[in-house]
């Protein structure tokens, strides 16, 4: 049936065989879509679309500040992060601040404020997966003010300010360059 | 099966690890307490069925699992169901009798195992879990020192979880495809399994696999060296099927995976990935994937570093932009020399090590043995894998076991001679590109060691693996010693 749209030259009949072998693999032949499943309404796709972007798409109204933070943070994170965010190790949580200028030391110690590109992965990293043991727990004025409370403690942000889908995206980052392209294969070992 | 060969001697040697920085040095002490732990418990099981090994009597008549046996047949005989991964056989086996002579009695009824079969209750190789404080934050890794043919049996393949295994009940799992979609999906399992399928075979390396190796020959075993790494058979739909039903709309360039576990895991696939060679998978090796494995439905993404072969997937945003989450920025980047961390090393390079003999292994004198291990590429096909006896001054060619398939791990053979003299064993691949695997000191000159505390990043080490045959017998962790 298709083959009848086809040029027939033979050059022509290879391009167009490339281009529908291409196009087969994907959709099936009849060239129409299957149409399983259904359309998610928007509820449903709201229920679970919870990541935050780096330019602050996906973050939630609401807000947080770092003295609400603090209260927070002493109920549901300092058992396992400590009182003063340097880490618990039998706990397993990793220390949430310091570390800044240690990446070249040939010791680096990195946490938020020292590595971290974007302060929208703190809110979006607490609201999926802290705290551990009660992942989801918090609604997002919470994850807001927590989130403040840690970039506060990093002396990311003033102890004033006020976190939320505006500001969050524009807190200066000091490793926010620290990142570079895959350059690999960086070994020359080709025969 | 564990022939004397193979019986691991429990020598406490491991290097000092006082010139590492603090973090670094408690990680290599916690994984070092691991598996001298893990020795000492697998020499203990060893035991137990050597003759003459033990000085109780009645022991030696009967061993441990014999016994145990015993009251379980009795059990069932009174009416009882056997019992099922009874505590004295390893994990994944049933306990039995063992009759003196297997042709003078009638063997176990069919079918009462309920239908799902068990392995001997002689096997005894089981993952190795790393003792991270937490129990929900782990990884475990495959026994390659065991390992047979290309396939990791599904109960062996290595695990790595941030928030525990879910349960979850595949009738009420459902995908969502949206973002910049031109129609939104929300998918079934039921729906899923409809589209035309495929079936593959590919490993998944965790990229963190071999990250004790950077500076110092560390750990003993395969196991804790290279076992991160597995390969299975995987069924499922290719993305590129589902990208077509949704339609992509223009300038859309990444993915959103993420998975519905406690960690709710996420990270950002370029869309090229996702039309080229991505899977939807929800079998492994001809039935449902384990649930440590994503159960029911887990994304795959041939070559790629594990991490992002997200699990229990619930979701695909399609958008213009990485999104940045922890896992592509606080971990898996790879801090190089120059200070900065390379971001989204998503390709897994060719690799390759020698299963048997490895460390922790004694042969039991000179003469014949095969020589064996896997070798795999993200890249593609291994196309050679070469053998070296001397340290890597002279090579020889190893048989490849067909079919080599692309993105798997490859089992090689070298038949050798040991003349009882000291050796160093190395295997090194190259792949269909034409890359050599790199020995680890061309990668730490590339990189550097202090991009992570002293050893290099931590991640991507895919360097040529030494074992050194000592004139014993005895078998050990020989990098940066050739
Ligand atoms: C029960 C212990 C526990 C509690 C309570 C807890 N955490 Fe954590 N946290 C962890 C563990 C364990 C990890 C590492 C998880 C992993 O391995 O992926 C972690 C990781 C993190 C990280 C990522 C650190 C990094 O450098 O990548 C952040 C940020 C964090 N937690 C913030 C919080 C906040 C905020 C709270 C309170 C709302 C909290 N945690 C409560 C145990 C805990």
């Amino acid at each position: 049936m298709l083959m009848r749209f086809f040029p027939t030259s033979a050059i022509g009949t290879c391009v167009w065989l490339a281009i529908f072998a291409a196009v087969a693999l994907s959709v099936p032949a009849s060239a129409q879509t299957f149409d399983f499943g259904t359309a998610p309404t928007a509820a449903e796709i709201a229920a679970i679309n919870i990541d935050a972007m780096p330019d602050g798409r996906g973050l939630p109204a609401g807000k947080g500040t770092p003295s609400e933070g603090k209260a927070i943070y002493v109920d549901n994170c300092a058992a396992c992060h400590g009182t003063d965010l340097q880490g618990v190790k039998d706990a397993g949580g990793a220390p949430l601040v310091g570390g800044r200028g240690s990446l070249m030391s040939g010791s680096p110690k990195k946490t938020i404020e020292s590595y971290w590109p974007y302060a929208t992965t703190v809110f979006d990293y607490v609201k999926r997966a802290m705290p551990f043991n009660a992942p989801g727990s918090l609604n997002d004025n919470q994850v807001y003010a927590v989130t403040a409370y840690i970039l506060y403690r990093g002396d990311l942000i003033g102890e004033g300010d006020i976190i939320n889908a505006k500001t969050l995206p524009r807190v200066d980052m000091p490793n926010k360059n620290g990142f570079i392209a895959d350059p690999r294969p960086d070994v020359n070992t080709y025969r | 099966m564990t022939t004397k060969s193979q019986r691991p001697e429990v020598v406490h040697d491991y290097p000092d690890t006082s010139a590492y920085d603090p973090k670094t040095r408690r990680m290599m002490d916690t994984m070092i307490a691991a598996e001298r732990r893990f020795l000492a418990e697998r020499e203990l099981e060893e035991c137990e069925c050597k003759d003459g090994m033990f000085p109780n009597p009645a022991a030696s008549v009967t061993s441990r699992r014999g016994f145990m046996a015993g009251t379980a047949i009795a059990m069932a005989t009174a009416g009882a169901l056997p019992r099922l991964a009874s505590a004295a056989a390893p994990p994944g086996a049933v306990e039995y009798a063992v009759p003196e002579d297997p042709t003078k009695v009638q063997g176990r009824p069919i079918a009462q195992d309920g239908g799902y079969g068990t392995r001997s209750q002689f096997e005894t190789e089981v993952r190795w879990r790393f003792p991270t404080k937490t129990l929900e934050s782990s990884w475990t890794m495959t026994p390659l020192d065991k390992s047979r043919g290309m396939v990791t049996p599904s109960g062996l393949h290595f695990e790595r979880h941030h928030g525990g295994i879910p349960t979850i009940d595949p009738a009420r799992h459902t995908l969502t495809v949206h973002g910049m979609a031109k129609r939104p999906k929300k998918y079934t399992m039921a729906d899923l399994m409809r589209f035309p399928s495929v079936t593959r075979f590919h490993f998944i390396e965790c990229s963190g696999n071999t990250f004790t190796e950077w500076k110092q020959a560390m750990m003993k075993t395969v196991q804790v060296t290279h076992g991160l790494t597995s390969t299975s058979e995987w069924t499922g739909v290719p993305l590129s099927t589902i990208l077509s039903e949704v339609g992509i709309k223009d300038g859309a360039a990444w993915i959103l995976a993420e998975g519905a576990d406690a960690a709710v895991m996420t990270r950002s696939i370029p869309i090229d990935k996702c039309w080229s060679d991505a899977m939807l998978v929800y079998a492994q090796n001809g039935e449902a994937l384990r649930p440590e494995q994503g159960y029911p439905l887990r994304l795959l993404l041939p070559g790629w570093e594990g991490n992002t072969h997200i699990k229990w997937l619930r979701r695909l945003e399609i958008s213009d932009k990485p999104f940045m989450t922890r896992e592509e920025t606080s971990k898996y980047t790879d801090q190089v020399k120059i200070g900065l961390a390379r971001q989204f090393t998503f390709t897994m390079e060719a690799k390759s090590v020698i299963t048997f003999p490895s460390g922790e292994m004694k042969l039991p004198g000179p003469g014949f043995y095969e020589v064996t291990g896997i070798a795999w590429s993200g890249r593609g096909k291994i196309q050679r894998v070469e053998i070296s006896t001397d340290g890597g001054k002279i090579w020889h060619l190893a048989a490849l076991q067909g079919p080599v398939l692309p993105i798997s791990h490859t089992r090689f053979r070298f038949p050798w001679k040991w003349d009882g003299t000291p050796a160093m064993l190395q295997s090194r691949c190259i792949d269909e590109t034409g890359y050599v695997q790199p020995t680890i000191q061309d990668l730490v000159a590339a990189r550097g060691v202090d991009g992570h505390p002293k050893f290099g990043s931590i991640y991507h080490n895919n360097g040529v693996q030494t074992w050194l045959i000592n004139p014993d017998g005895s078998v050990v962790n020989g990098n940066h010693q050739a």
